[in-house]
């Protein structure tokens, strides 16, 4: 018999019953193909968009990240060169490619010409990354990252500084908000919608803060291995 | 078997009219050690308006079986405090460590029993830790009873987790006429007693009352006071191997006024030290 | 992993003559406790999130075959493997193969107790294979070759002296005279150190504190993102993961995310929450080759219908062991296998055997202050009693304490005898003890006068004086 096999048929001469079939199998099924919420905290209901910024900004505090908040997507290079140079950090960022497309062209740093700007993925040599997010949730002040084509998970990790960029519209209040976004926004090509499937991304990260280990005595340092900063940009659009 | 009141019924209502009929737990270390615990806890109940009565058929509770892994004997045990109680209207016992065993364990000892467990199940609801009775039930806010003192107060770990014991205690204290209350740094952490523990595991135990007994010197009170004897035998131990001034005793001692005597592990007819 | 449990007593002996030790243990309750303590202040719907997370554990585990079939499936969807292993040594085996197929010389390593519990790295290391911790705590503790001894803190039990020493050791290219003092010493030599060695690495091995059902994502959670390069770097992914790992859905996991770090280090989120799913795709510009799940049962599946099985609704935060003052007074190394403090004295024996490790499931006071914290609602003393009743119906506890048992049993059942025997007792000792109020040594009962005083009796018992006063007319 193979292992699963044998695993298999051992939790279920544990549990005194055989395979599930019929009606508890399909109850089961559909609890996974319409996932319910399940109790939530309190703590974002109610709040609009401002509210929900707010909250996610002084969370993101909370958790050591540091936080600007610019009126466009066009101020964000500006951003980007004042924090590095206000941290006394090189001026040299690599992007992730999604920031370098887009409807206008992505983000224009042709106005900060002190600032080396490279665009891809990271070889873990360069200093700082800048990243979009798929969503950012006010609850926890955690951003959501997805890998994708244009938004590989090196930058996430191996840079020294992060920088991310949050638009207001991907706030959210709880993580099940974002969730929620990130089905519809991935439903398999063809279906009605979530409810027909979505696509897992290769790789989800979600990321409350920087780097930080207790490991020496319980004394909490920055920068244990992913980023020692990271900095988070909110953008009003 | 003849019941009293049908085995599912609710416990009486909070407050009850009248004078209830309180049935007291002695408990095994109390009736041996200390009966002075036995007979503060007596007065309290009857200055409370409470009829109380102490079952001659009582020994213990059964826990030290029970934590060994020997339910049968609990079982033999259990059974012999369910008879002797069952018809009462309240249990009531000086220590949270039995009244939990009976609320909490009694009943889930008879699983097997569906009449057994049903009569446990009576007897569990009507089972309170003293402190827990006088204030959630009876109702009392204040006692008559006064001591000079600065106490330090270690809540056990059964009444506190088990019965939710912790603010009835300090609520009498604040009535006591003279009493300041200094909170104990981790008042909730075990003190190493734990039954047959302090004795299998006598090292572990060991530490584990040295920080406990470290801390009750460091809150700088001149009395140390727990509602579980087990606890404060463990404790007033340690002290006094320490060398440590401060004295011990029963939470039912200082708020039924009965002060007089000596504290646990001081010498008979000795100056209680405490001035009144 | 070899365990020692049998020896608990000489090893917390050991742990509590070691004031090297005993320093470095203070660090649990400010670095744990209290930080607990305030986060869940301030979520007021913790307690709730506590029976939610306890009846979605509930439920997968009464629907196990079914959610891992479901897992199995979505993986495979993907591009990865599912290796489903009965034994330690099936898990060793295949992942040894896979290092082997690609060749491995060196594997980065997350931090895994799964892994520790099947004993990997010593077997990859007689196969050739070198294994990088790459967690700071399993870093250093792999440099004193030393098992980990907290399940989220593995060197917890390690000063910072202790660690300058294993670094000028081991670190021998780099300035013997460096300083290493502070915290952020060690913190950034290790990065250095680390840094490429996940680069190198031709596997790259984690653990998973969930298994999705609907995505058959792996998740791990961490603070440091060790792991998380790990998985993003090593050539192939492998997950070690033992089967209650199981969540159905993204929503199950959130709620449950609300629970561990919150019970875990006290933070609301811990830094990194990352989900994998398969391979490297054609779109991706990063990330591994291959992606495998190794499901271990390990006696797992022989827990569920037992008086046992709420243990797999563990999830691995150590609340249990950071508020315990067993563990506080002996740390982990001395419960001798891979699980310390309260959830190891009830799953060591579960996966070892009671008469391996009878130990552990005794050195409890059942103070119960585990089960208050404990976000999966798990009755840990309860379960531990149930071993004693094991032990006690297989009749391994010691002759000595089975004699006293049955000796108190008759006593305690013929209250008449009884009251006799304690008014001879009482009124002996009261006799005795009388002068001083307490005996500072008592034959037969040095296991409680070798540490502390007894206090003595206070000389008749309470029944018989009762007796007086009601013939005497009642209420005095």
């Amino acid at each position: 018999m193979s292992a699963r096999d044998d695993i298999l048929g051992s939790i279920r001469k544990s549990l005194g019953r055989g395979p599930l079939t019929g009606e508890p199998a399909a109850q089961l099924h559909q609890r996974l193909a319409q996932p319910q919420r399940n109790l939530i905290p309190d703590r974002t209901a109610g709040r609009d968009t401002e509210g929900l910024t707010a909250q996610f900004a002084d969370k993101s505090r909370e958790v050591a990240c540091t936080v600007d908040e610019v009126d466009s997507l066009d101020a964000v290079p500006e951003a980007v060169r004042a924090y590095l140079s206000r941290e006394n950090l090189p001026a040299r960022v690599v992007q992730a490619p999604a920031l370098a497309q887009g409807p206008d062209g992505g983000l224009d740093w042709s106005k900060t010409p002190t600032l080396e700007v490279k665009t891809g993925t990271s070889d873990g040599s360069e200093d700082t990354s800048v990243t979009p997010v798929f969503a950012a949730v006010a609850e926890t002040g955690t951003l959501m990252l997805t890998s994708d084509t244009a938004t590989p998970t090196g930058l996430n990790f191996l840079p020294e500084n992060h920088i991310a960029v949050v638009r207001r519209s991907q706030v959210v209040g709880p993580l099940e908000d974002a969730w929620g976004r990130f089905r519809a926004a991935r439903a398999k090509a063809g279906g009605a919608g979530p409810e027909d499937g979505f696509v897992m991304p290769r790789t989800v990260n979600l990321i409350t803060g920087p780097s930080r280990t207790g490991d020496i005595e319980q004394k909490i340092q920055m920068g244990a291995h992913g980023p020692r900063r990271l900095h988070v940009i909110i953008v009003a659009d | 078997m003849a019941h009293p009141q049908s085995p599912d019924s609710d416990p009486p209502s909070p407050k009850p009219a009248g004078s209830p009929k309180v049935g007291l737990f002695v408990t095994c270390l109390v009736d041996m050690f200390r009966p002075s615990v036995g007979f503060a806890a007596l007065k309290l109940l009857e200055d409370a308006g409470c009829t109380v009565i102490v079952p001659a058929e009582q020994t213990c509770c059964g826990q030290p079986a029970f934590n060994s892994g020997d339910n049968k004997d609990t079982r033999a045990v259990a059974a012999q405090v369910i008879a002797a109680f069952e018809g009462l209207d309240y249990v009531v016992a000086p220590s949270g460590s039995c009244a939990g065993m009976i609320r909490e364990h009694y009943p889930e000892l008879f699983a097997d029993d569906p009449a057994m467990a049903q009569r446990a199940q009576h007897v569990a609801k009507r089972t309170y830790e003293l402190t827990s009775f006088l204030v959630d039930v009876l109702g009392v806010t204040k006692v008559d009873a006064a001591l000079k003192a600065t106490v330090t107060y270690h809540d056990s770990c059964s009444g506190l987790r088990e019965l939710e014991v912790k603010a009835q205690p300090r609520r009498l204290l604040s009535g006591v006429t003279g009493l300041k209350l200094a909170e104990l740094p981790g008042a909730e952490v075990c003190c190493g007693f734990g039954g047959t523990f302090c004795v299998k595991y006598p090292e572990i135990s060991d530490k584990m009352v040295t920080n406990k007994a470290e801390e009750i010197v460091a809150t700088g009170a001149d009395t140390l006071l727990a509602g579980d004897l087990g606890c404060l035998l463990n404790m007033a131990g340690k002290l006094k191997r320490l060398g440590a001034p401060t004295k011990v005793r029963h939470v039912a001692e200082v708020l039924a006024g009965m002060t007089d005597g000596p504290a646990i592990g001081d010498p008979a007819g000795s100056v209680s030290g405490e001035e009144r | 992993m070899q365990s020692t449990s049998k020896q608990f007593k000489d090893n917390a002996h050991h742990a509590l003559n070691d004031a090297t030790l005993q320093r470095a243990l203070l660090n649990v309750k400010t670095g744990f406790q209290e930080k607990r303590a305030q986060v869940v202040a301030g979520l007021p719907e913790f307690e709730a999130l506590r029976d939610t997370g306890r009846d979605i554990k509930n439920h997968v585990l009464a629907n196990l075959d079914f959610y891992l079939e479901r897992f199995e499936e979505n993986v495979t969807a993907n591009g990865g493997h599912v290796h489903w292993c009965r034994t330690p040594a099936e898990a060793r085996e295949k992942i040894l193969e896979i290092c082997k197929r690609r060749e491995a010389k060196t594997v980065t390593k997350g931090k895994s107790m799964v892994a520790e519990e099947i004993g990997l790295n010593e077997y990859l290391e007689e196969n050739g294979v070198e294994p990088i911790e790459t967690d700071l705590g399993e870093y250093i503790i792999q440099l004193r070759h030393e098992p980990p001894s907290h399940i989220i803190a593995p060197a917890i039990h390690v000063t910072r002296e202790q660690i300058a020493e294993d670094f000028r050791r081991e670190h021998t290219d780099l300035d013997p005279n460096r300083r290493l003092e502070e915290p952020r010493d060690f913190t950034d030599e290790a990065r250095a150190k680390l840094r490429d060695r996940y680069f190198a690495a031709d596997v790259g091995i984690t653990g998973a504190n969930f298994l999705i059902a609907e995505t058959g994502s792996t998740v791990i959670v961490t603070n440091e993102g060790n792991g998380d390069m790990t998985q993003l770097l090593g050539k192939a992914h492998v997950v070690i993961a033992s089967l209650e790992k199981i969540v159905p859905t993204l929503e199950d996991a959130s709620t449950i995310l609300r629970l561990l770090a919150r019970s875990a280090t006290g933070q609301e989120m811990s830094v990194y929450t990352s989900f994998s799913t398969g391979p490297r795709r054609s779109e991706d510009m990063d990330g591994p080759e291959e992606f495998h799940v190794v499901l271990l049962d390990n006696g797992r599946s022989a827990m569920l219908g037992t008086e046992f099985q709420d243990m797999l609704r563990c999830i691995r935060c150590a609340a249990c062991m950071n508020h315990c003052p067993v563990y506080a007074a002996v740390g982990g190394h001395a419960y001798g296998w891979v699980y310390p403090g309260p959830m190891g004295s009830v799953l060591t024996p579960s996966l070892i055997g009671v008469e391996e490790a009878g130990h552990l499931p005794n050195a409890s006071t059942f103070c119960g202050r585990c089960e208050s914290v404990c976000p999966m609602r798990i009755p840990l003393p309860k379960m531990m009693r149930h071993y004693r009743q094991r032990e006690h119906e297989k009749g391994l506890n010691p002759q000595k304490a089975r004699a006293g048992l049955a000796l108190w049993s008759y006593f305690a059942t013929r209250p008449g005898l009884y009251r006799l025997a304690t008014r001879i007792a009482s009124g002996l000792l009261g006799r005795l003890g009388k002068v001083n109020g307490r005996f500072t040594s008592l034959p037969l009962a040095s296991g409680w006068t070798s540490v502390r005083d007894l206090p003595a009796p206070e000389g008749r018992t309470f029944h018989d004086l009762y007796r007086e006063r009601q013939a005497k007319g009642g209420r005095a």
